[in-house]
């Protein structure tokens, strides 16, 4: 039973940081439609920033800079590349995004080379008993964490002015500019946040028990593709379901691995990608999706 | 404002700087289809100016140049000029032109479905210059003129009928404090009763001073309302005058009022017996 609620609690804290990632996933998608496949190498240059500045600047200043910078990078690929394409197919934009996804990694890794890199975080392999139950204090701190940012930004969509631009444009973006709604602003601020969410998701992704930041980090933050997509491409609520149903098979399916060796190995990175599909075939547009991806 | 009043003084088109809006020689093209040309067209300060026209006429390409939302369409306003109180306002972004003073109600009402009647509201002051205590009182201007969307704040709009939706649709545009509303058929399905309330609401709005524009395939109830009229035909002014005079012109009466006259029933009889040729071209196939 305690390993059961170990995995549970374990999965519940690593969907949190999927929920992150795929939160920054669906704003984007909201405020331009367009599928960001370069997500990944959003979340690797924050991660990068941090892990190259804590020497310098102490953990919790570095953080700060990797997020800020992770929103920057996010900024910048909006203005210099996507904002050339506006008024293209989003098709051909979710093309471009790859292209950016590429660059971006190829660039990163060539900088990691074979590295693990720690983020100097505080929190090392220190772990929390409850009765029979442990759990790492990273995955705590996780928790807390993406539980406050995505609070935080749920409420800034509902009740700001940023919210209800953010909002309208997404719902139709030539009324929204007759209500003066600017619609580069809105894009931007889409991918910058995008940017920052996945920053601090790429600090989570490598802390205890995972060694550090390294190439294989961008595989992780793919798992948030099934999440978004699991949840809904246009759906905020949906980010957040679908993470923690990631996060949770993920964790369970690992940890109950051995048990289930007739269905071979590795099932704990299958798993995801199953259950979106079961999901998908029941409900083509997600559980919280309005629309399909194609959308008239 | 003081300083158009100075210009006023001064100019010897004294009475150009009098208009809220006035548009010059304004072509619009979407890529090769020319849509709209060479029209000229005055709303002049505090007044209802009607246009209408019958389907692809030119109406809302005309509103999307003023609004500046061409480029959404694929469209440009190819040559002429649009000023705005004495200023230009044909290069500027859609969010520049509500910042100056110019709000639409798009053909079709255009609600934002997904969200609740407040938030549509608040989303229509996005574009206002004004301050806190402005766009308060912009809300309840809107909440006097129409008590039902406070009673319905929380509903999301989509579920609203269609008139309310339309209400929703003005006061949004409100919620800016425009100084010119442009309104794009705002009639359009509506039931008689319904579309009567909506008149009733532009003249309020213009009695609070706002200048109007009103788009209208409804002759009759724009006609009502406008005190000068212009007819869009095939992108073209093909008639303007006092709204009055239009309404009891023999053309305006035929072909936009409905009412029938000799001729124009036996140009009915002859066109039904042409068969039409798109109906032969089918067969053939
Ligand atoms: N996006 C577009 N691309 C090409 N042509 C267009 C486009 N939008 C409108 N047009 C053309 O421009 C002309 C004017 O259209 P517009 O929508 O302004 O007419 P309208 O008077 O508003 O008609 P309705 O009463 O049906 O709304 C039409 O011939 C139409 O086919
Ligand atoms: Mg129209």
């Amino acid at each position: 039973m305690s390993t059961f609620a170990e995995l549970l609690l374990n999965g519940l804290s690593m969907g949190s940081v999927y929920a992150l990632i795929a939160l920054g996933f669906v704003v984007i998608f909201r405020a331009t439609e367009v599928v960001n496949f370069a997500h990944a190498s959003l979340l690797l240059a924050g991660g990068y920033l941090t892990a190259s500045l804590h020497d310098d600047l102490g953990f919790w200043p570095a953080l700060a800079v990797g997020v800020a910078g992770a929103a920057v990078v996010g900024a910048a690929v909006e203005f210099c590349v996507m904002r050339r394409y506006r008024g293209q197919d989003h098709s051909v934009l979710a093309i471009v995004t790859i292209g950016v996804d590429i660059l971006l990694t190829t660039e990163l890794t060539r900088r990691l080379g074979t590295d693990v890199l720690p983020l100097g975080d505080p929190w090392g392999d220190s772990v929390l008993t409850v009765g029979s139950v442990s759990i790492a204090h990273t995955r705590v701190a996780a928790f807390v964490t993406a539980a406050l940012l995505i609070g935080l930004f749920l409420a800034a969509f509902r009740y700001t002015s940023w919210g209800v631009a953010m909002r309208a444009a997404a719902e139709s973006p030539e009324t929204a500019a007759l209500m003066g709604v600017r619609l580069g602003r809105v894009s931007l601020g889409a991918w910058a946040v995008a940017g920052a969410l996945a920053a601090v998701a790429a600090l989570f992704l490598t802390v205890f028990p995972t060694p550090g930041l390294e190439r294989a980090t961008s595989l992780a933050a793919l798992k948030a593709f099934p999440a978004a997509i699991l949840g809904g491409l246009d759906s905020t609520t949906g980010a957040l379901v679908g993470g923690l149903v990631v996060g949770v098979t993920e964790s369970l399916a690992t940890g109950y691995q051995s048990d289930l060796t007739f269905l071979g190995r590795g099932l704990g990175d299958l798993a995801p990608y199953l259950v979106m599909t079961a999901i998908l075939l029941i409900r083509p547009a997600g559980l919280f999706g309005t629309k399909e991806l194609a959308r008239v | 404002m003081a300083d158009s009043d100075h210009h006023a003084d001064q100019s010897p088109h004294a009475d150009r700087t009098h208009q809220a809006l006035s548009v010059r020689d304004a072509c619009v093209g979407y890529g090769p289809v020319r849509a709209l040309r060479h029209v000229t067209l005055d709303v002049p300060e505090g007044a209802v100016v009607a246009v209408l026209g019958g389907n692809g006429a030119g109406k809302s390409t005309l509103l999307r140049a003023l609004s500046r939302t061409l480029s959404f369409h694929g469209g440009a306003l190819t040559s002429g000029t649009i000023r705005f109180a004495g200023r230009r306002v044909d290069g500027l972004r859609p969010e520049r032109v509500v910042a100056a003073g110019i709000s639409q109600v798009p053909e079709g009402r255009r609600v934002f479905a997904r969200m609740t009647v407040a938030d549509n509201l608040r989303a229509g002051a996005l574009g206002s210059t004004g301050s806190r205590a402005a766009k308060a009182g912009a809300l309840a201007r809107v909440h006097e003129l129409f008590p039902v969307l406070a009673d319905r704040a929380g509903q999301r709009a989509g579920l609203l009928s269609g008139g309310e939706q339309q209400m929703l649709a003005v006061a949004r545009a409100l919620m800016a404090a425009p100084r010119l509303l442009l309104l794009d058929e705002p009639s359009l399905g509506l039931a008689p009763l319904m579309a009567a309330r909506i008149a009733d609401t532009i003249r309020e709005i213009n009695a609070q001073g706002t200048s109007v524009l009103l788009v209208e395939q409804n002759a009759a109830l724009a006609l009502r309302l406008a005190s000068y009229a212009y007819v869009l035909d095939v992108g073209e002014v093909a008639l303007e005058g006092p709204a009055a005079e239009l309404a009891a012109s023999d053309e305006v009466r035929r072909r936009y009022l409905g009412v029938v006259d000799e001729t124009a029933a036996a140009d009915a009889t002859r066109a039904l017996d042409t068969p039409p040729s798109l109906r032969r071209w089918e067969a053939d196939r």
